[in-house]
């Protein structure tokens, strides 16, 4: 296969991840940071204490998280199908990528705004700070670092994520490099595709990795992000990673 | 000002409890800065957080300013808005500083001000005032991380005053400072509590900080209020601990036959020469074995340990003269020959027990 042969598909695979990763990353953000933010707020000592609610939240994201992504695909098509009216193709996939990434990144923020520390809770409830106050004022604004390092992951997972959604028609790199490259042996094209894709990650993390560091509070020894190349496959690991770290 | 009444706080973890406040009774005066020490974990954190209920009491009232904050409070862990407007006229500072490391001092104190409802122009124009206040001016742009422990301190005050408070409270606000900065922190304080009317109540575990800016201090032990007063009053009473911890005095007896007199100075008699005149007057040699004395608000105050010779029969008269002048006496047991006869007897009795 030629360059002029392989550009088109390049270029139609790269719009099709950019759209699924992007509204996928739009969706899990609108939900998923509340979400994370409920799972401090009603957590043991939290503000808004509730053992039900953070029970029942809790198991979502943990079965969400659970779930190998092709299964959820597969699990979701009626669901799918009921949102986007079809079950295959780049928008059917966003609402897969998006009820993949939402407990993905719920956890992260969850990390995140747990670690911001109690005395400054403490000193806005003394100044007659409210609940709203202390989670726009205080929890989100001290968190938002780790939350950009939580969402750089997440959009990560979400670009290998996508590549598996090529499996339902969906398009994109993923997809492209499985069809042609595995199955019809066009090794070169195949080659090109995860180029592009260590490419796109690479990017990703840079422009992540930037802007944490960019919000890190200044005049703090910032913490020192290792620019690191994470391959699409290995996202998963990569985040787990970054769970484990206290 | 604030005034708490059989105040408890029962901690229920695991099926364990621990009272970390019983029954206490606390009065501090308005425009006086009132001092709690105690040792870890006789509770003084536990009673300063009650008094703007960021811990709620198990039972008891916590009065400030004439509004009962425990009526106010709705049940539960949510502060309801009457409780919030009440804690936003109550400053408060800590010992780790608690500021947002994600704003710069100046957005730092505007953040009770934008709790508050107050507008842009408004806030800022009160923000630097009150940088203006506690000196740092210079650093309105800063961050908090830019800043040392003492400026960050200064800040944190400057915040919590941001709200015009009647009462500001400080739980060891310079425990993580050095000794020069803390006093620097306490010049500050003192200069507000003056300036401002402002009413203090303060945790501390150093005595110092209490010596130097203290009106009144309470001494907490197991959850209770055991001695409370103004410094002088706390002087004036027999066996005060915080007195003695206050002023310690020490000193031996430098041979049998002595007598040990600790003398306690306190309002009048502190101006008077009253050592020499007792010297004169008896044509008595008096050695000074220790001795401790300040300046506690204005007034000179503190204890002597002195030693006259002869023992305690002898000189009753003095001691007398002393009491005569106002002064607050008490003898020494140390001074009694026999009991270090007493002593060589029981080291002897444990010899032959040995052989
Ligand atoms: N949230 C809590 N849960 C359970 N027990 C607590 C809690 N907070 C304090 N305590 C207990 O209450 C007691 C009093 O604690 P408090 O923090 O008031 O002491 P403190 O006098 O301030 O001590 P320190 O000088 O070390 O600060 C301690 O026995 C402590 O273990
Ligand atoms: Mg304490």
């Amino acid at each position: 296969m030629s360059w002029s042969e392989m550009q088109p598909l390049l270029s139609d695979a790269c719009l099709d991840t950019l759209f699924m990763v992007l509204w996928s990353t739009v969706w899990t953000v609108v939900v998923g940071l509340p979400l994370g933010v409920l799972l401090v707020l009603t957590g043991r000592g939290g503000l808004l204490q509730n053992v039900l609610v953070n029970k029942v939240i809790g198991a979502v994201v943990n079965i969400g998280r659970s779930i190998p992504f092709i299964i959820l695909m597969v699990v979701l098509i009626p669901f799918t199908r009921f949102v986007v009216g079809t079950s295959i193709g780049p928008s059917a996939a966003v609402v897969a990528l998006a009820v993949g990434g939402i407990p993905f990144f719920a956890r992260l923020v969850e990390t995140a705004v747990r670690e911001v520390d109690h005395g400054l809770i403490e000193a806005v409830q003394s100044m007659g700070g409210g609940t709203w106050t202390l989670v726009l004022k205080v929890l989100l604004p001290q968190a938002l670092p780790s939350i950009v390092a939580g969402l750089t992951t997440t959009v990560i997972a979400l670009i290998g994520y996508s590549a598996i959604a090529g499996a339902i028609g969906a398009g994109g790199l993923g997809n492209l490099a499985i069809v042609y490259g595995y199955q019809r042996f066009e090794t070169g094209l195949m080659v090109v595709t995860v180029i592009v894709l260590i490419v796109i990650v690479t990017l990703v993390q840079l422009i992540g990795d930037l802007v944490a560091r960019r919000l890190a509070p200044r005049g703090t020894s910032r913490a020192q992000t290792p620019v690191r190349i994470r391959l699409p496959w290995s996202a998963r690991t990569a985040q787990e990673a970054t769970i484990a770290k206290p | 000002m604030i005034t708490t009444t059989d105040l408890t706080k029962v901690y229920r973890s695991r099926g364990r409890e621990v009272t970390a406040l019983d029954g206490v009774d606390l009065h501090v005066r308005e425009g006086e800065v009132y001092g709690v020490v105690g040792r870890s974990g006789a509770g003084k954190s536990t009673l300063i957080r009650c008094v703007n209920l960021l811990e709620r009491p198990s039972s008891g009232t916590v009065t400030v300013a004439g509004q009962d904050l425990t009526a106010l409070a709705g049940r539960g862990q949510r502060a309801n808005a009457a409780l919030r407007q009440a804690r936003s006229r109550i400053g408060m500072v800590f010992q780790h500083f608690n500021l947002l490391s994600s704003r710069t001092v100046r957005d730092n104190i505007e953040l009770p001000l934008e709790i508050l409802g107050v507008s842009g122009k408004e806030r800022t124009r009160k923000a630097l005032e009150l940088l203006d206040l506690v000196g740092l001016s210079a650093q309105a742009k800063a961050y908090p991380a830019q800043l040392s422990g003492g400026q960050k301190q200064r800040v944190g005050i400057a915040r919590a005053l941001a709200g015009d408070p009647k009462v500001l409270l400080s739980d060891e606000a310079t425990s993580a400072l050095d000794p020069e900065t803390t006093r620097s922190i306490l010049q500050l304080l003192r200069d507000l509590n003056r300036q401002l009317g402002l009413t203090v109540l303060l945790i501390t575990h150093e005595m110092d900080v209490v010596k130097t800016i203290c009106d009144s201090a309470a001494l907490m032990k197991g959850g209770r209020v055991v001695e409370s007063g103004t410094v002088s009053e706390l002087l004036a009473t027999p066996g005060s601990e915080l007195a003695a911890e206050l002023f310690p005095v020490g000193g031996e007896p430098s041979g049998p036959d002595r007598t040990v007199v600790d003398v306690t100075f306190h309002g009048e008699a502190a101006t008077q020469p009253v050592i020499s005149q007792l010297s004169r007057t008896y044509n008595i040699d008096i050695s000074i074995l220790g001795a401790a004395m300040d300046t506690v608000a204005g007034k000179q105050v503190g204890r002597m340990r002195i030693e006259l010779p002869g023992r305690f029969e002898e000189n009753v008269v003095p001691i007398g003269f002393l009491r005569e002048q106002g002064l607050q006496v008490e003898v020494a047991a140390v001074a009694d020959a026999v009991d270090s006869d007493g002593l060589q007897e029981a080291a002897g009795l444990a010899k032959d027990g040995a052989q």
